[in-house]
């Protein structure tokens, strides 16, 4: 019997993908710290949904364990990147990345 | 008997420690500097001179360090190194002193003699080497040191000559490396041997044997100068006399025709590489770069540049003797190894003391000399005579040998070679003569610096001990001791029969 | 569990040490920088130098840490490999903390905050190099990332933050796949450890998609051609101590979790497509790292693409340890010692160029003329270090090309001999272009700035390590093969089982 843990696993794999294409393709910087945590959070309900995929098996603290310290991680590197964005648009009044990736002579 | 470690390991070491101390001195501290040489090279010859003896004595020589989990770094005394040393160390001390006196008041002395220095460890390390991973690491390490000498000056044709000394030497580098891993991979060992190691390896991996010769003596044949690999000799010729000297006679064009040497007759065995075939091939090679470099001498105004083809040619010399099968003519390649050395760096030596001195480049400008400067230039008819074969200067017992050797072999071709380039060599050197004696200068000459001597003591002192010492080579080729002796021991302990 | 549990406190030492001294400097600020250099680097040599002794008297190490057992609690363990690593970082380390010293004694910017991050970053990379359990990897990869990124935007200059944010973002996405990977192979085998994990694993499509997410993260992490965008960026604008621990470890450590996945947990998926393939990218970085590199306008820049270039290289691993049982412990040998010396020579390339900046004040090549003259030491250090990237003898860098070419050549794969040499030479053409330049004499009207002594001692010495790595091989050699028990199973070929 399929568990209640496979719709999140899926929902995790969507949300994955989904992140995953917008940190790529939006420009703004804001848009792109966004997406990556939705592709945070994809992960984590794949971390958590994927061991419960069969109906009946208790769940798995392990998981629990796993995505709470995924979470911890996401939020502090969240707020870096908050920070530095904040702070790049205080410099140089720009939300974007320059396309060129070299510095300026 | 165990082989005693320490005395490869000091020879080599003399000179590395000298240079790193070298860098160290400040340039304004002539006198440390020019003691530190000294002392360095003479040290190094007093090692060679109890090694000879030792050798002489039958005791062994070998240091060995590990340098991978199955290879190991190996200095070994054997009769062909000793040969190599011998003459590296005998001509370096006198290069040094010409070299002390040829940079007086020129800035950048002690980054020259620090990588002077490192270039003498180079060499002795490639004379000792014991087996070929050894050999490859002092090679590559010679092109790393003789670079910043090419470079010295600083002006755009020196860093021009550079470059493309860098890229002849890093790609021939390159070349030898594939060649020995692809060797080591087929036939396991890779340490010298007396006759060869590989006549033991089957049959199927003969094709890769012969590939594999190919592509060593592809990467060995840039710093012989083996044509078509030769472009960067005349090229270097910017560098100061000192190390033109160094470059045509001691370490780089040598360490090349050495490691020929050394694949030829220790690694795959003279016999061995005559059945794969690869013989026969090596020999055209070195006609064809003898022939072709004294052409090219023919056209050369410039003395440094004359010289630099003649170097091209007389050193495939040396690999003609290889290439030919049998005693006599190894005999005549591995002791021109000796003689054109001698000969050469004498030639070079006084062309560093017209440029010098005279400020003198070219050979039209060169009018009876021979008045203003009799000493250096009654050197320079030595060792010119010497080249084109006039006995009894030590180039006519080696082509004297390689003649007799190649009909001992029935190559009467290479017969051809040696006779049209010696025709040759009397075409490009009999002219210069015929100026510096036989006609009148064009132009008054600066007076000498000091009362009765025509130059620097430095430069001339050395210049005339290796005139002195061609000339013996040739008139006491007979005796025991001599280069020719010595060659053949080297070549009894080669063949078979 | 193979080995015996260690209650020795070396390796939590390991990571405890730099950790601490993290927050020390974080309390107490630059002043105790000078006590925290001279004590912590001293108490990680000793506690490695322990640990390796251990580790040849009873073999493998573990630590479970507070004695709790996996898969609840952290398991630490040691191998070769791991002692290998952990002494580069440590060897690094040290010199680098010597050389910050010099470098930020001056009003020189973000000498507050690089302690701090970079005596976390210390930990983060002991910590990862000492994981048995794959999320355990992710922790301390996330932690490596974020001090990293922290010390990419130290000099607080817009092009700083700039770089900064694009290797934030790209960190972050590659540690992502990297989870989803590590998320559905737990969701399979309701495992993380690295052991079990090699046990377990069958080839099957769903464990081909986990292993791609995780490659194709680690891949953009270690900065492979396509994904190399935001490695030029982020190593030439940093600080030079920085950019030497970015190119010189930072890279390594995601290189290491891609070693030790293939060829430990999941080595049956090796095909020859993939291998090939990952081969083909690092060939192309070779030569488009190396013709870039050429090409540059600044020193650090240069150096830059010069470690894309060297990435390439170490890629080259993959294909010639899988091929044949044959080439495998040759191969990765090769691969391991390439990375350590690259870090020695890389990191030496850096501090010698931050120290010959600072006395011209100049980024650009052209510029660099009569440094040798101020800065010889420096120069020299370039020189060695440059000896070794080329894979001249004698180095560390000739050793590795060594092991590799003949890898290449025990398995047939004459082209990846070639690959190895053309890159050598273009190597050999971007370090000269740097150094004949200091052969000429400099314009009359030059500058030049004193710099602390200790930076070029720093460089000279990290430089002569990359040397003396070339003499020394047989000791780290020896170890690695230790840690060879997974290197039996690197050439098992890949069958797909419906």
């Amino acid at each position: 019997m399929i568990g209640g843990g496979l719709i999140y696993a899926i929902a995790g794999a969507i949300l994955f993908s989904l992140g995953l294409y917008g940190l790529v393709v939006h420009p703004h910087l804001m848009r792109k710290l966004i997406a990556f945590n939705i592709t945070g959070s994809g992960v984590f309900l794949v971390l958590v949904g994927l061991p419960q995929r069969m109906a009946g098996t208790p769940p798995d603290r392990v998981s629990e364990a796993l995505v709470l310290t995924g979470i911890v991680v996401a939020v502090s590197a969240t707020a870096f990147g908050l920070a530095l964005v904040r702070r790049f648009y205080d410099l140089t009044g720009k939300t974007r990345l320059p396309n060129d990736p070299r510095p300026e002579p | 008997m165990i082989p005693d470690p320490w005395l490869p390991l000091l020879i080599v070491l003399s000179s590395l420690l000298t240079g790193v101390l070298i860098f160290f001195v400040g340039e304004e501290q002539h006198r440390t500097r020019s003691t530190l040489n000294l002392v360095g090279a003479v040290a190094k010859l007093l090692l060679v001179g109890v090694m000879v003896w030792g050798v002489f004595h039958r005791h062994r020589y070998e240091t060995r360090l590990p340098l991978l989990p199955d290879q190991d770094f190996v200095l070994r005394a054997d009769a062909m190194g000793m040969l190599f040393v011998g003459l590296s160390s005998v001509l370096w001390l006198l290069t040094t002193i010409y070299a002390i006196g040829y940079l007086e008041g020129s800035p950048h002395r002690s980054r020259f003699f620090g990588f002077f220095s490192l270039c003498v460890t180079s060499t002795m390390g490639i004379a000792l080497a014991g087996d070929l991973i050894t050999f490859m690491l002092f090679y590559e390490l010679l092109t790393l040191s003789t670079y910043p000498l090419v470079v010295h000056r600083g002006t755009p044709e020196a860093l021009h000559a550079g470059k493309v000394y860098l890229k002849y030497t890093l790609t021939g580098g390159a070349l030898l490396l594939v060649g020995i891993v692809w060797l080591y991979n087929v036939a396991g060992s890779v340490e010298f041997t007396e006759r060869g190691a590989l006549a033991q390896v089957s049959e199927i991996h003969h094709p890769a044997l012969l590939a594999i010769f190919a592509i060593l003596i592809a990467g060995l044949g840039v710093k012989t100068a083996l044509v078509p690999l030769h472009g960067w000799l005349p090229v270097a010729m910017v560098a100061p006399a000192p190390v033109s000297a160094l470059l045509h006679a001691v370490a780089v064009v040598k360490a090349g025709a050495f490691g020929i040497v050394r694949i030829a007759y220790d690694v795959y065995g003279v016999e061995f590489a005559a059945r794969l075939g690869v013989l026969k091939p090596l020999s055209w090679l070195a006609g064809v770069t003898i022939i072709y470099g004294s052409l090219r001498a023919l056209a050369q105004d410039d003395l440094k540049r004359r010289l630099a083809y003649s170097t091209i040619s007389q050193v495939s010399y040396i690999v003609l003797g290889i290439g030919i099968l049998g005693p006599v003519a190894t005999i005549g390649g591995v002791v021109h190894l000796v003689h054109q050395g001698l000969m050469k760096i004498t030639l070079f030596f006084c062309a560093g003391d017209l440029a010098e001195t005279l400020g003198i480049h070219k050979i039209s400008e060169m009018n009876g000399v021979g008045r203003r400067m009799p000493w250096s230039m009654a050197a320079f008819t030595v060792a010119a005579l010497g080249m084109i074969g006039v006995p009894p200067v030590a180039g006519f017992v080696s082509k004297w040998y390689l003649g007799s050797g190649a009909i001992d072999a029935k190559q009467y071709w290479a017969l051809g070679v040696l006779a049209v380039s010696t025709a040759l060599n009397a075409a490009y050197f009999l002219p210069i003569l015929h100026r510096i004696w036989f006609r009148p200068a064009s132009g008054e000459w600066p007076k000498p610096e000091r009362d009765g001597l025509e130059t620097r003591p430095t430069l001339l002192v050395p210049t005339l001990i290796t005139a002195l010492l061609s000339l013996a080579a040739g008139l006491f080729a007979g005796a025991p001791f001599s280069p020719l002796g010595w060659a053949k021991l080297i070549a009894a302990r080669e063949y078979v029969s | 569990m193979t080995g015996i549990s260690s209650v020795a406190p070396w390796i939590p030492s390991l990571i405890l040490l730099p950790l601490a001294a993290g927050s020390l400097s974080f309390l107490f600020g630059p002043r105790s920088s000078l006590g925290l250099v001279a004590a912590t680097p001293v108490g990680i040599g000793f506690a490695l130098i322990q640990l390796l002794l251990e580790f040849n008297d009873t073999g493998l190490q573990h630590y479970p840490v507070g004695s709790w057992g996996s898969p609840l609690g952290i398991e630490f363990r040691a191998d070769g490999l791991s002692l290998v690593m952990l002494g580069m970082t440590a060897t690094v380390g040290i010199f680098i903390s010597l050389y910050a010293l010099g470098y930020f004694s001056g009003e020189q910017a973000g000498g507050v905050w690089f302690w701090p991050l970079w005596w976390f970053l210390w930990a983060a990379l002991n910590a990862l190099f000492l994981s048995a359990d794959l999320f355990n990897l992710y922790v301390t990869l996330e932690l490596l990332s974020l001090s990293a990124a922290g010390l990419v935007t130290l000099s607080g200059e817009w092009e700083s933050l700039a770089a900064g944010l694009r290797y934030l973002l790209a960190a972050l996405a590659g540690s992502l796949a990297y989870l989803m990977g590590v998320a559905l192979l737990y969701g399979a085998y309701g495992t993380l450890s690295l052991e079990l994990m090699a046990g377990l694993i069958r080839p099957e499509p769903a464990n081909a998609l986990a292993a791609s997410l995780i490659t194709v993260g680690l891949l953009l992490k270690t900065a492979l051609f396509p994904l190399h965008f935001w490695l030029p960026p982020a190593h030439g604008s940093a600080l030079p101590p920085v950019s030497a621990l970015l190119s010189g470890l930072v890279i390594k450590a995601s290189f290491y979790m891609l070693l030790r996945l293939w060829f430990e947990v999941f080595p049956s998926a090796l095909t020859p497509v993939f291998a090939q393939g990952i081969g083909i990218l690092g060939a192309i970085a070779v030569f488009s790292g190396a013709w870039l590199a050429f090409h540059q306008e600044k020193l650090k820049m240069l150096i830059a693409w010069s470690t894309v270039a060297q990435i390439g290289y170490l890629f080259l691993t993959f294909p010639l340890a899988s091929a044949s049982p044959a080439g495998a412990l040759t191969a990765l040998s090769g691969g391991v010692y390439l990375a350590l010396s690259h870090a020695m020579a890389k990191a030496a390339l850096f501090l010698a160029a931050g120290a010959m900046l600072k006395v011209t004040g100049e980024d650009r090549i052209d510029r660099l003329e009569g440094v040798g003259r101020h800065l010889p030491v420096s120069l020299f250090a370039f020189a060695i270090a440059g000896v070794s990237l080329m894979g001249l003898p004698p180095s560390g860098g000739f050793i590795a090309k060594w092991l590799l070419l003949d890898a290449a050549l025990a398995t047939g794969q004459w082209w990846w001999a070639v690959v190895l040499i053309l890159g050598s030479l273009l190597t050999a053409a971007y370090i000269f272009r740097v150094l004949r330049r200091c052969f000429l004499a400099p314009p009359e009207h030059a500058v030049f700035h004193s710099v602390p002594v200790v930076m070029p001692i720093a460089a000279f010495s990290l430089a002569g390590i990359a040397l003396l790595l070339g003499l020394t091989a047989v000791f780290p050699l020896r170890l690695l093969e230790k840690s060879a028990p997974y290197v039996a199973e690197a050439a098992i070929p890949f069958t797909v089982v419906p």
